[in-house]
């Protein structure tokens, strides 16, 4: 499997990642080394294997319903770039 | 109707459901409604670089009974994943939902449309995080962001397409609603954005394959959601007639307008490329926790209908009023208890018809009714023993709604309004009312029987209703035929 330049635009554009023309290019090639060491992986039989979906084969620690964090808005407000009346502020956003 | 004949409508609904926890699904932050702006957002809530998310255990128990109450398969190892897209209320730049492999798999709800009852099965119902608040009035040209919400837990509930019409639609979300309340995983608060329903609402003409969807997003009232899909419905059937196709998207209900309209189209915006989230572990649920969670369970609706029919003798249709909540339910075994299994119908009556209609009136839950369960039984015993009749009862009633007596005896006694049934003391109110009405008389002698009712309200009337009817009937009978 390969990607073609649209392809690759396109998951750019989801990422939000702006891509000059000669970045396309080389990023395509690169994504298509990774879709070759994928397809090596896909090339092993795992008939009767059971899909993992972590690397470690180990289950979800769970904790108790408390409340643990403390209200810190302030330490966290005074690095964000614009907040107001307890709001972070960002570009307009409309729908 | 016609119009809609030869169209046959789909609707599948996912809701989300706020689970009732005090901290979030995945940190340590307060879940409470209506904190200051962030002031309940930690660094996990607002993804700050190096945290990781843990899972509540609370939000997996809540999970755990839906799944249960309505039949459906508990995952043994259920796995979350990354559901990616960017907006400002979403700090990580992913939701942390669940994708191919659920918590709760299966299952299902049975509702009523009138009299027929109908089974919607459910898909799946999935574990996530909420996300923020996006305040789009006027910062300086900015838009403000509120990250209490992000991180609370859902349970996002997905129907399959099984419903039909809108009332169809609005019974599900309704008994959905009673539900999650019922088992006490959400408050159901819909003002406040605990329940919320996505209606997926198709057309096609009978027999065809599905038409294209469009999701109705945000409906956050029952009524809405009756207006929205009927609308909707109109909209693609006059779309389709008039020779356009639909395109799938995402659309508004505006209230005020009445009207659903597009919000944006899907074709980028639904590419989330879903990926399992590598900071969660699968989430495993063995047998004996589901046996533990089981044994914490109320009595479920459906099983408390069964028994009221079993047990009372009530109709399926008065059975399925008195468990539609938890609050009903509750009121009418604390009514019955106190009244006795023979008067079981009657409650179920004075429920139904007399406190649900004042309660109506007042806009009150049952919950706050200001005549306890208690209180009614004692006002039905009353009826039962003959004390006092129907008629009386309804004063006695008003008496109690308005706190005029501790309980219906206290109301009958002080208010003098116990029913006459010494016969002697009827027999000297009738002669007095015949003596007095010699023309009502002659007139049922002379065979009108309209007459002898004309009587027998006189009669009524001398004992300020407290005669008990029957009574005065068959005196009054008796002396007429016999004089």
């Amino acid at each position: 499997m390969s990607l073609n330049l649209e392809e690759v635009t396109r998951i750019a554009r989801l990422a939000r990642i702006e891509l000059s023309s000669t970045e396309a290019d080389a990023t395509r090639e690169q994504l298509n080394g990774i879709f070759g060491f994928i397809e090596q992986l896909q090339s092993v039989d795992t008939k009767g294997i059971a899909p993992m979906s972590h690397a470690v084969d180990v289950v979800q620690r769970l904790r108790e319903d408390k409340v643990s964090e403390a209200d810190r808005r302030a330490a966290f407000q005074a690095v964000a770039p614009d907040v107001e009346a307890g709001l972070y502020l960002v570009p307009k956003v409309v729908e | 109707m016609a119009m809609t004949d030869k169209w046959e409508v789909v609707i599948g609904l996912e809701t989300h459901a706020q689970l009732q926890t005090q901290s979030k699904i995945f940190s340590g932050a307060a879940t409470a409604f209506g904190a200051a702006p962030n002031a309940q957002a930690c660094a996990v809530d607002i993804a700050l670089p190096g945290v990781l998310p843990v899972l509540n255990r609370k939000a997996v128990v809540c999970a755990i009974k839906f799944g249960l109450a309505v039949g459906a398969q508990i995952t043994p190892r259920s796995i979350f994943a990354r559901k990616n897209y960017f907006y400002p209320d979403l700090p990580k730049g992913y939701q942390i939902s669940q994708f191919e492999i659920p918590v709760v798999q299966g299952g299902g709800l049975s509702i009523r449309v009138g009299d027929a009852e109908k089974f919607v099965n459910l898909t799946r119902a999935h574990l996530e995080e909420d996300a923020g608040k996006s305040l789009h009035e006027d910062f300086q040209g900015k838009t403000g962001i509120d990250l209490n919400r992000a991180g609370t837990p859902l349970l996002e509930i997905v129907t399959e397409p099984d419903m039909r019409s809108a009332e169809e639609a609005v019974a599900y979300a309704k008994a959905l609603h009673a539900l999650v309340q019922w088992i006490g995983i959400c408050d159901g608060n819909m003002q406040e954005g605990s329940f919320r329903c996505d209606a997926n609402v198709s057309v096609r003409r009978a027999g065809e394959p599905l038409g294209t969807r469009r999701e109705i997003k945000n409906l956050n009232s029952f009524r809405f959601m009756q207006q929205a899909i009927e609308y909707e419905i109109q909209w693609q059937i006059n779309e389709i007639e008039e020779g356009r196709k639909i395109q799938q998207a995402t659309v508004l209900f505006d209230p005020d307008k009445g009207e659903t309209r597009a919000m944006r189209s899907k074709e980028d915006a639904q590419d989330y490329r879903y990926f399992p989230d590598p900071d969660l572990l699968p989430l495993e649920i063995k047998p004996e926790w589901i046996s533990d969670v089981k044994a914490s369970m109320p009595e479920l609706p459906a099983a408390m209908q069964a028994r009221f029919q079993a047990e009372f003798g009530l109709s399926a249709y008065d059975a399925s009023i008195l468990t539609a909540s938890r609050g009903m339910a509750d009121y009418y075994v604390v009514a019955v208890s106190a009244a006795g299994a023979a008067n079981a119908k009657a409650v179920a009556n004075w429920i139904m018809g007399d406190l649900a209609a004042r309660l109506n009136k007042a806009d009150m839950p049952i919950d706050a009714s200001p005549i306890s369960a208690t209180q009614l039984a004692g006002l039905i015993q009353r009826i039962t023993d003959n004390t006092i009749s129907n008629n009386i009862a309804k004063k006695v009633f008003e008496a109690l709604w308005n706190g005029e007596g501790v309980n219906a005896d206290d109301i009958i006694d002080k208010q003098g309004l116990k029913q006459i049934t010494d016969t002697g003391a009827i027999e000297q109110i009738i002669d007095e009312v015949l003596a007095a009405n010699q023309k009502s008389v002659e007139e049922f002698r002379a065979g009108k029987d309209k007459a002898f009712n004309a009587l027998v309200g006189q009669a009524m009337k001398a004992t300020k209703g407290k005669a008990n009817p029957q009574q005065v009937n068959d005196l009054l009978r008796k002396k007429l035929t016999a004089g």
